[in-house]
C-alpha cells in the first residue's frame, strides 16, 4: 500500500500502516489492517466506525494494552520520537498514564468498589506520580474541581456516584499525571443524552484549558460533530478516510461516510426526511472480501474495486481509501438520493 | 387486508389503550426494613394517564430510570400495576387470566431491545417463529406459510433460506427483523417497541426503522416506541410522551415538541440531542447537574432540583397535567 | 447479503430425539480426564451388567476346597480362587464383581434422584419466585442443617437395613445442593429476552420451563448428578463399614467391613481389602473426573 500523503505538521502521534491481528483458533483476524493517521497537538480526534471495525483495537494498540491473543504485526506508532510499536515493555509502561492515558470502555464500571475514590486517585498520584500524601490530596481536590465534582465527595465509594459522575471520576483519573494524550473508548455511550452532553462539554473545556490531545473512540458521528476537530473513519479494519471534522461531515468522500450521513436521524433536519440504511452488514474480518472491503455494500462499486484501493488525497489533509475518490464530488450528489442505496451493485 | 380492517375500525371505539393513574411501586430494602417501616418505595411509574387512539404511534421518551420501560411492560401485562387502571380495547387488563390472557397476548406484542438475547440461541428461526403460532393453535400445515409471509413483511430477502438457521448465523439487523416478524406473526393490533435499534450498528438502524414504519402503516398498527433518543422517536411517531421519574412531563405532537418544547425538562432534553452537523449550538444545557434518583425523588415536582425555573410552589405542590395548546404539560409555569 | 455466503438450501433432517438428548447432555469429550472417567464407568457398567457371567462363584455361598475343607482365608490363586477367599470361605473375586453391581445401582439411582428432585425444585423455585421460592429455599436451608451420615444411620435404624436407605437419604438430603445452584441459574435465565419473548408469544409457564429453561440447566443437573454418584458409593461404603449396611447384599463397603471384622490386616490379607478399596476410589474419582469435564464446559473461565 502506498504511503498516505498526510499533511499534519509536527503531529503528536503518527500511526503508519499499523497492523493488529487476533488469533482465533487456527485463524488470524486482521482487526486493524494497515491504518495510517496523524494526531495533531491540542486536538480532539474522533475515531469512528461500527462495531468490529477495529477502532477499539487501535485505541488499545496505541498503549499496547491488547488482548492476550492479539499482537501488533506491523507498522509504526510514532510518539515523541519513539516508535511505541517497538520500544521495550518497561519503557512503554513508563509512558502509560504519564504521557498517554487510556480510559477503557465502561471505565465508570471499572472503579474498584471496595476503595474510596480518593484512595484510587492517591494510588496513581503517589505510586506513579511520586507525590507525597499532602501533594496527592491537593492534586485530588484539584482534579475533582476540574471535572466538576465537589471535593468533599472524594471520600465516597464508587457506588455512591451516578453513572455520569463515575465517568467524570474516570476522566479525573486519566488526567491525574498530566498526560499529553488521552484515549477515551466510547466515554459517553452508556449515558443518557443530557449527561452525555454535559460530559462532552466538560471534556472539551478541559482539553482546551490543558492543551492535551484526545482520541475519542465512538460509533456516533453526532458525538464527533459536536466535539471533535478531526476524524478518522474506519471500516472493516482500514481507515476509509480521515481529515478535519468539517471535511468529513460536509464533504464526505468515501461512500461509506456518505452512507453513514444518510443513516442518521437529524433533529435539525426536515421532519419528512427519510433515513437510508446501508444494505448488508460489515464483513467478517476472518475472511474479508478481496479489494475494497466496502465493495459488497457500495452503490458505486466498479470492477476495479475488486483490487486493493489506493489512498487518494482529495484535498489537502483529506486522504480517502477509494478507487473513485477523485469523483467524490459527483458521488456525493448521487449519495444524497435514497434510490442510490436501494440496490447495491 | 386493508379495506377489511378499515371497515371494522370505524365501528370500534377510537381509543385502543386507555391508561388512568397507573402506578408501579415496589419496595426495596428487604423484609426487616419493611417491618420497621424503613423500606424505600421506588415509584417506577407514578400516576400516569394517557389514551392511545387506534392507529396512533406514540413515543415514550425519557432518560434511564424515568419509567418508560416499566410503563411499556405494564401495557403488555408483563408487570402487574400496583394502582390505577389500564384498559385495552375496552377491557381492564388487570383481571385478565387464562384464555383471555392468551387472546390479549395475541393482540398486544413486544419488539425487544436486544435481538441477540431475544431469540433462544438453541432454536432455529423456524422454531422461534412457530412458537406463537403453536400457542394460537394455528394448524401445523399453515404455519410455514405464515412464517414466510411474516419474514417477507419485515423485508428479509429470500426468507426460506433463513428458516433452518440459528440466531448466531444472522447479523444484528436480520435478527431484529426476525424479532419483529415474531411480534407480527399473529397480526396484533398493538405493538410496543422498546429501543429496537439501540443494539444495532448505525449503518443498519435506518433499515430496521424503515421496516417498522412500513409495517405499522400497512397493518394499521397502534404502536408505542420507547426510546431515549428524540431524533429516533421523531422519525417513527407523530406523538410523544416525555417521562421523568415515573411521571409524564409533557405529551403532544412530536413536531411541536421538537420545535418548541414547553416543559423545562423537555427543553433540556431537546437541546441535548446530538446532531450530526458541524454547525450546532454549544450553549450549556438549561438543566442542573446530577442525575435523577428514583429512590429519593424531590417533593412536589420531581424535576425541581434540576430545573432552572423552579420556585417555591414547585416544592410544595405536585404540578398536574394541564392542556396547553396542542399539548398537555405538567408544570407550574403553565 | 454479503456477510453470510448463503449455502445452497439444505434442509437438514431433524436428528433423532435420542441423538438430540445425547447432544443436550454435552458429554465432555474434549477433556482427557473426563474421557478416562467415562471409560472407567464403562468398564464397571459392563462388569455390573455381566456379573453373572464374569463371577466364578456365588458371592454369598460358603465354599469348600476340592479336599472338602472350608475354603477360608485362601490366598489368591490357591485352589483356583482368583483373588482368594474370605474367612467365611467366600470368593473375593466374585464379591468384587457383584459389588460393582450394587455400587453402580446405588450410585446411579441416587444420582438420578438427586438430579431429578434438585432440578425440579430448583426450576420451580427459580422460575416462579416469590413465596414458592421462599418456601422451597427454606426447606433447602433445613436440609443443609441435617448431618448426612448420622441421618442415614438413623434412617437405617427406623427402616430395615437396606442399600436403598442410602438412596432415600440422599434423595431426602442432597437435593439441596443441586436445587440451590439450579435455582440461581434459572434466576438469570428467567431474565433473558427469549424467555420473556416466549411469555409474550403466549407460551404457558410449563412450556417455557420445559423448552427454554430446562435445556440450559441440563448439563448442570448432570454435573450434580455425577457428583452424587461418588457421594452415594462412598456413603454406602461408610454405612456398611460401620455395620449399618444390608448384610444380605454384597457391596464393596460390606467387603471392607467383613475384612476389618475378620482382622484381615493382621492376617496380611491385602488381597481382601485392597481391591474393594481401589474399586471405590476408581469409581468415585471417575465421577469427579467427569464432573471436571462438565465444569470446563459450564465455567470455561475456571480452566484458565
Amino acid at each position: 500500500m502506498s504511503e498516505p500523503l498526510l499533511s499534519v505538521r509536527d503531529p503528536l502521534l503518527s500511526v503508519r500502516d499499523l497492523r493488529v491481528s487476533y488469533q482465533v483458533g487456527r485463524n488470524f483476524v486482521h482487526a486493524v489492517d494497515g491504518a495510517s493517521f496523524d494526531i495533531p497537538r491540542g486536538s480532539i480526534t474522533g475515531l469512528v466506525g461500527e462495531s468490529g471495525c477495529g477502532k477499539t483495537t487501535i485505541a488499545r494498540a496505541l498503549t499496547r494494552v491488547i488482548a492476550e491473543n492479539a499482537a501488533i504485526t506491523g507498522g509504526q506508532i510514532l510518539f515523541d520520537g519513539k516508535d511505541l510499536a517497538k520500544i521495550p515493555e518497561k519503557e512503554m509502561n513508563a509512558l502509560r498514564w504519564r504521557d498517554i492515558a487510556f480510559i477503557p470502555q465502561s471505565a465508570m464500571n471499572s472503579l474498584d468498589p471496595v476503595y474510596t475514590v480518593e484512595y484510587q486517585l492517591d494510588e496513581v498520584l503517589r505510586r506513579r506520580g511520586g507525590l507525597n500524601r499532602k501533594q496527592s490530596r491537593a492534586r485530588s481536590e484539584e482534579l475533582f474541581e476540574m471535572v466538576g465534582i465537589d471535593a468533599n465527595r472524594l471520600n465516597d465509594y464508587p457506588h455512591q456516584f451516578s453513572g455520569g459522575m463515575r465517568q467524570r471520576v474516570a476522566i479525573a483519573l486519566a488526567l491525574a499525571l498530566d498526560p499529553k494524550l488521552i484515549i477515551a473508548d466510547e466515554p459517553v455511550t452508556a449515558l443518557d443524552v443530557i449527561v452525555q452532553r454535559q460530559i462532552l462539554d466538560q471534556l472539551k473545556e478541559l482539553q482546551t484549558r490543558l492543551g492535551v490531545s484526545v482520541i475519542l473512540v465512538t460509533h456516533d458521528i453526532s458525538v464527533v460533530a459536536y466535539i471533535c476537530d478531526r476524524t478518522v473513519v474506519m471500516y472493516a479494519g482500514k481507515v476509509a478516510e480521515s481529515g478535519t471534522m468539517q471535511a468529513a461531515l460536509t464533504a464526505p468522500s468515501h461512500p461509506y461516510t456518505m452512507g453513514l450521513r444518510n443513516a442518521f436521524p437529524d433533529l435539525q433536519g426536515a421532519a419528512s426526511g427519510i433515513l437510508t440504511p446501508i444494505e448488508g452488514a460489515p464483513p467478517n474480518l476472518a475472511s474479508p472480501p478481496a479489494g475494497c472491503r466496502f465493495k459488497p455494500r457500495c452503490p458505486f462499486a466498479l470492477d476495479i474495486c475488486g483490487t486493493e484501493p489506493p489512498v487518494i488525497e482529495v484535498a489537502p489533509d483529506h486522504p480517502v481509501l477509494c478507487h473513485r475518490a477523485h469523483e467524490s464530488a459527483a458521488l456525493r450528489i448521487e449519495s444524497a438520493k435514497t434510490e442510490t442505496w436501494m440496490a447495491p451493485a | 387486508m386493508n379495506p377489511a380492517t378499515e371497515k371494522t375500525v370505524t365501528k370500534k371505539p377510537a381509543v385502543l389503550v386507555s391508561v388512568f393513574d397507573a402506578k408501579l411501586h415496589y419496595a426495596v430494602g428487604g423484609a426487616f426494613a419493611a417491618m420497621r417501616g424503613k423500606s424505600t418505595v421506588v415509584k417506577a411509574v407514578d400516576g400516569v394517564s394517557f389514551d392511545i387512539r387506534r392507529g396512533e404511534s406514540v413515543g415514550l421518551l425519557g432518560e434511564s430510570g424515568c419509567g418508560k420501560t416499566s410503563m411499556g411492560r405494564l401495557l403488555l401485562k408483563l408487570e402487574e400495576k400496583t394502582g390505577g387502571t389500564i384498559h385495552f380495547d375496552g377491557e381492564e387488563i388487570g383481571a385478565v387470566r387464562g384464555s383471555g390472557l392468551k387472546k390479549f397476548r395475541s393482540k398486544a406484542q413486544l419488539i425487544f431491545q436486544n435481538p441477540f438475547d431475544a431469540i433462544n440461541p438453541r432454536f432455529t428461526i423456524r422454531r422461534t417463529l412457530s412458537e406463537p403460532l403453536e400457542n394460537a393453535a394455528i394448524p401445523r400445515r399453515e404455519r410455514e406459510g405464515r412464517i414466510i409471509t411474516a419474514l417477507e413483511l419485515v423485508k428479509l430477502p429470500e426468507p426460506a433460506q433463513f428458516l433452518d438457521r440459528y440466531p448466531h448465523q444472522l447479523s444484528g439487523g436480520q435478527l431484529q427483523r426476525v424479532v419483529m416478524a415474531r411480534a407480527l406473526i399473529l397480526q396484533p393490533e398493538f405493538v410496543v417497541a422498546d429501543e429496537p435499534v439501540s443494539m444495532l450498528d448505525v449503518s443498519v438502524r435506518a433499515g430496521v426503522l424503515n421496516v417498522f414504519r412500513d409495517v405499522r402503516d400497512r397493518l394499521g398498527l397502534t404502536a408505542i416506541y420507547i426510546s431515549h433518543d428524540l431524533a429516533l422517536v421523531r422519525y417513527v411517531c407523530e406523538r410523544t410522551i416525555v417521562m421523568y421519574l415515573g411521571r409524564i412531563m409533557e405529551d403532544g405532537p412530536t413536531e411541536d415538541i421538537v420545535r418548541e418544547p414547553l416543559h423545562p425538562y423537555t427543553k433540556a432534553l431537546v437541546a441535548a440531542v446530538p446532531v450530526p452537523n458541524p454547525d450546532q449550538s454549544h450553549d450549556p444545557l438549561p438543566i442542573g447537574r446530577g442525575a435523577p434518583d428514583p429512590r429519593n425523588p424531590p417533593s412536589g415536582c420531581v424535576f425541581r432540583d434540576r430545573c432552572p425555573a423552579a420556585h417555591a410552589r414547585c416544592a410544595s405542590e405536585i404540578p398536574l397535567p394541564k392542556p396547553v395548546g396542542t399539548r398537555t404539560v405538567a408544570c407550574h409555569l403553565y | 447479503m454479503p456477510e453470510i455466503a448463503a449455502p445452497a438450501i439444505i434442509k437438514p433432517r431433524r436428528p433423532h430425539i435420542l441423538a438430540r438428548m445425547f447432544r443436550a447432555l454435552r458429554l465432555p469429550m474434549n477433556d482427557p480426564f473426563a474421557v478416562a472417567g467415562l471409560l472407567i464407568y464403562l468398564v464397571f457398567i459392563v462388569v455390573a451388567v455381566f456379573a453373572d457371567q464374569i463371577a466364578t462363584h456365588d458371592p454369598t455361598e460358603i465354599l469348600y476346597t476340592p479336599a472338602y475343607d472350608l475354603a477360608a482365608d485362601l490366598r489368591p490363586g490357591e485352589d483356583g480362587f482368583i483373588m482368594g477367599t474370605t474367612s467365611l470361605g467366600r470368593d473375593i473375586f466374585s464379591q468384587l464383581v457383584y459389588g460393582s453391581r450394587s455400587a453402580l445401582l446405588i450410585g446411579i439411582t441416587a444420582a438420578f434422584m438427586v438430579a431429578l428432585i434438585g432440578s425440579v425444585i430448583g426450576l420451580v423455585a427459580g422460575y416462579f419466585g416469590r413465596w414458592v421460592d421462599a418456601i422451597l429455599m427454606r426447606l433447602a436451608d433445613i436440609a443443609f442443617g441435617i448431618p448426612f451420615l448420622p441421618f442415614v444411620i438413623v434412617l437405617a435404624a427406623f427402616l430395615k437395613p437396606s442399600i436403598w436407605n442410602v438412596v432415600i437419604a440422599m434423595a431426602l438430603v442432597l437435593w439441596r445442593d443441586t436445587a440451590r445452584v439450579i435455582r440461581s441459574q434459572v434466576l438469570t435465565l428467567r431474565t433473558r429476552g427469549y424467555v420473556e419473548a416466549a411469555r409474550v408469544a403466549g407460551s404457558s409457564d410449563f412450556k417455557i420451563i420445559l423448552r427454554h429453561i430446562a435445556p440450559n440447566i441440563l448439563p448442570l443437573s448432570f454435573l450434580y448428578g455425577s457428583i452424587a454418584i461418588g457421594w452415594a458409593i462412598l456413603t454406602e461404603a461408610s454405612i456398611s463399614f460401620l455395620g449399618f449396611g444390608d448384610p444380605n447384599s454384597i457391596s464393596w463397603g460390606y467387603m471392607l467391613q467383613d475384612a476389618f471384622a475378620s482382622q484381615a490386616l493382621a492376617k496380611q490379607a491385602y488381597y481382601w481389602f485392597v481391591p474393594p478399596g481401589i474399586c471405590i476410589i476408581l469409581v468415585v474419582s471417575a465421577g469427579f473426573f467427569i464432573t471436571r469435564g462438565y465444569e470446563n464446559i459450564l465455567f470455561p473461565k475456571l480452566s484458565r
